[in-house]
């Protein structure tokens, strides 16, 4: 009887720890985001580093995004044509295909493909970095790591992450057109007149706007679990999945809300 | 003759993670000049307490001043200009694994606020003092190229190169067989006594810092030798035991060979067993 109210504190403990940590979570990552943000304005500046980051995100991630942009514009418009067959509209494909990758399967599919190689790169770098006391070591030698490491990866990714959506978005369409051409039959100037004709300002705002909120929430959670990593070489294992398991979360978070948002323009 | 100059000043602080005191109300004052030895096992809280010296750890209680300025509570960018005048060597050398060994030991001279160097003198510094802790062959290396000694050593060489006024020593003969761990001891004094510099060393070995207290470097004949044991020398080498994040000794080598603290006396006697 007597040991009850101590079982009932150490639950109520835990259960406070328990609704505590994602709030803490979320007030150290805006916090990190908050610094990093504010690098951008305040020197030094480590430009080499941005560059050698926007090789390493924009360049290194060309082949895989194109691959995955062809397949998709092919796939895309194979099903499709099927659909609109049935109307007698396989002649619109180019116009499905377009409106499709450019609003929202770009996006999502280029900026889920930069989470899963590079939100883990970074985090497993950082991650590693801090295990070994290199992050402690750069703070003793009179450098910021958010300055160092952090700014400059959130504005490589956030500059890249649109050009690779344009990219992959092109890719995809030429895709689609091989699809078209080939296996519908339908003309080469009737597949890009309906791509072209199709896209307003808005849906072409919002497939920049998208990969660009993406790539900065991509390139903060990699770096925030990358410089939270405690516990050794597991803890840089735990660390790299949650930073993609994270971002893809947020990727289609931010997609639905983008979204809402541009239908309602 | 005046009292010499304060540089390292603990007051009262304490660190605590999780509930858990890993440094507990430790008070010490560490004077311009001084070689000081910590000893402890495992976990009694040295690496917190170079690290909490730094600022890289903020305490839950107490004060810390380094150059008689008070770091406690002051903000990241802050501490930058202070620790210019810091050097410091990690447990694990803590060597940034994408550079090479140039480019590591460089860094503090091209990157550190506070530190002014010529860009045309950078690497002419960086070559002498790797050539000073025998590796001048190495720039082009990567850390993970070099053996566990080598690496302690280029940590050696970039604690030193920006001639700092104190350098921390993180366990420098940790993991190494005796033969480097002696090497690793002599390039500590070495770099010492060249500048004159305030040490302080963290070990778990008692033999490190019996080398501190009572090896020099000369100059003139570039070798380490045993100085005679005088009141004078003594004087210059402090020793302090953690125990689980308490401070339980502090003084000189004589002192702590005599503490009636069973802890101390206990940690002595099985030092010079294994040795």
């Amino acid at each position: 009887m007597s040991r009850a109210p101590y079982v009932s504190i150490n639950a109520e403990t835990a259960l406070l720890e328990i609704l505590k940590a994602p709030v803490s979570t979320l007030q150290d990552f805006c916090l990190l985001a908050g610094k990093a943000l504010a690098n951008l304005f305040r020197a030094p500046h480590y430009w080499d580093d941005v560059l050698i980051q926007m090789d390493r995100i924009g360049v290194g991630s060309l082949p895989i995004i194109c691959l995955t942009g062809g397949f998709s514009g092919a796939v895309m418009a194979l099903q499709m044509s099927k659909a609109l067959d049935t109307y007698g509209a396989s002649s619109q494909v180019g116009q499905i295909v377009s409106i499709t990758l450019v609003a929202q399967l770009g996006p999502v599919l280029t900026s889920l493909l930069v989470a899963g190689r590079n939100a883990s790169g970074i985090a497993s770098e950082l991650g590693s970095m801090k295990v070994t006391e290199q992050i402690d070591a750069m703070r003793a030698l009179g450098t910021d790591p958010v300055q160092k490491l952090v700014t400059p990866r959130m504005f490589a990714m956030t500059v890249m992450l649109p050009f690779l959506t344009v990219i992959a978005d092109f890719v995809g369409m030429l895709g689609g057109w091989l699809v078209a051409l080939g296996l519908i039959g339908t003309t080469s100037a009737l597949y890009w007149r309906g791509v072209y004709d199709i896209l307003v300002f808005a849906d072409v705002l919002q497939g920049l706007i998208k990969p660009l909120v993406n790539g900065l929430v991509i390139s903060l959670v990699g770096c925030y679990y990358g410089m939270a990593t405690s516990g050794g070489t597991q803890g840089v294992g735990r660390a790299t999945t949650q930073a993609v398991v994270v971002s893809s979360v947020w990727i289609f978070v931010i997609n639905l809300f983008l979204t809402q948002l541009f239908v309602n323009l | 003759m005046p009292a010499p100059e304060s540089i390292l000043r603990f007051d009262g602080v304490s660190v605590i993670y999780d509930g858990v005191r890993v440094l507990d109300h430790v008070s010490f004052t560490l004077a311009a000049g001084e070689t000081r030895v910590i000893l402890g096992a495992a976990g009694a809280g040295k690496t917190v307490l170079l690290k909490t010296a730094l600022g890289l750890i903020s305490p839950d209680e107490g004060r810390v001043s380094l150059f008689n300025q008070e770091i406690t509570g002051l903000r990241e960018r802050q501490l930058f200009a202070i620790r210019a005048q810091v050097g410091m060597l990690f447990q694990e050398s803590a060597l940034f694994d994408s550079l090479t060994i140039e480019e590591n030991v460089a860094y503090p001279l091209e990157n550190q606020i506070g530190v002014r160097v010529d860009p045309a003198e950078v690497l002419p510094r960086v070559e002498a003092i790797l050539k000073d802790v025998e590796l001048g062959h190495t720039l082009d290396k990567f850390p993970n190229e070099l053996s566990g000694g080598m690496r302690r050593r280029v940590g050696i060489a970039r604690a030193n190169v920006t001639y700092p006024k104190l350098v921390f020593y993180d366990s420098p003969t940790a993991g190494l067989d005796p033969i480097t761990a002696n090497n690793i001891m002599s390039l500590v004094i070495k770099q010492r006594d060249q500048r004159n510099t305030t040490t302080v060393i963290v070990s778990h070995r008692l033999q490190d810092g019996a080398l501190m207290a009572n090896y020099r470097f000369n100059s003139q004949s570039g070798k380490i030798e045993r100085q005679r044991h005088t009141g004078a020398l003594d004087t210059h080498t402090k020793f302090m035991v953690l125990q689980k994040g308490r401070l339980v000794f502090e003084g000189s080598e004589d002192e702590l060979h005599a503490s009636p603290d069973p802890y101390v006396a206990k940690f002595v006697l099985e030092q010079a067993q294994s040795a």
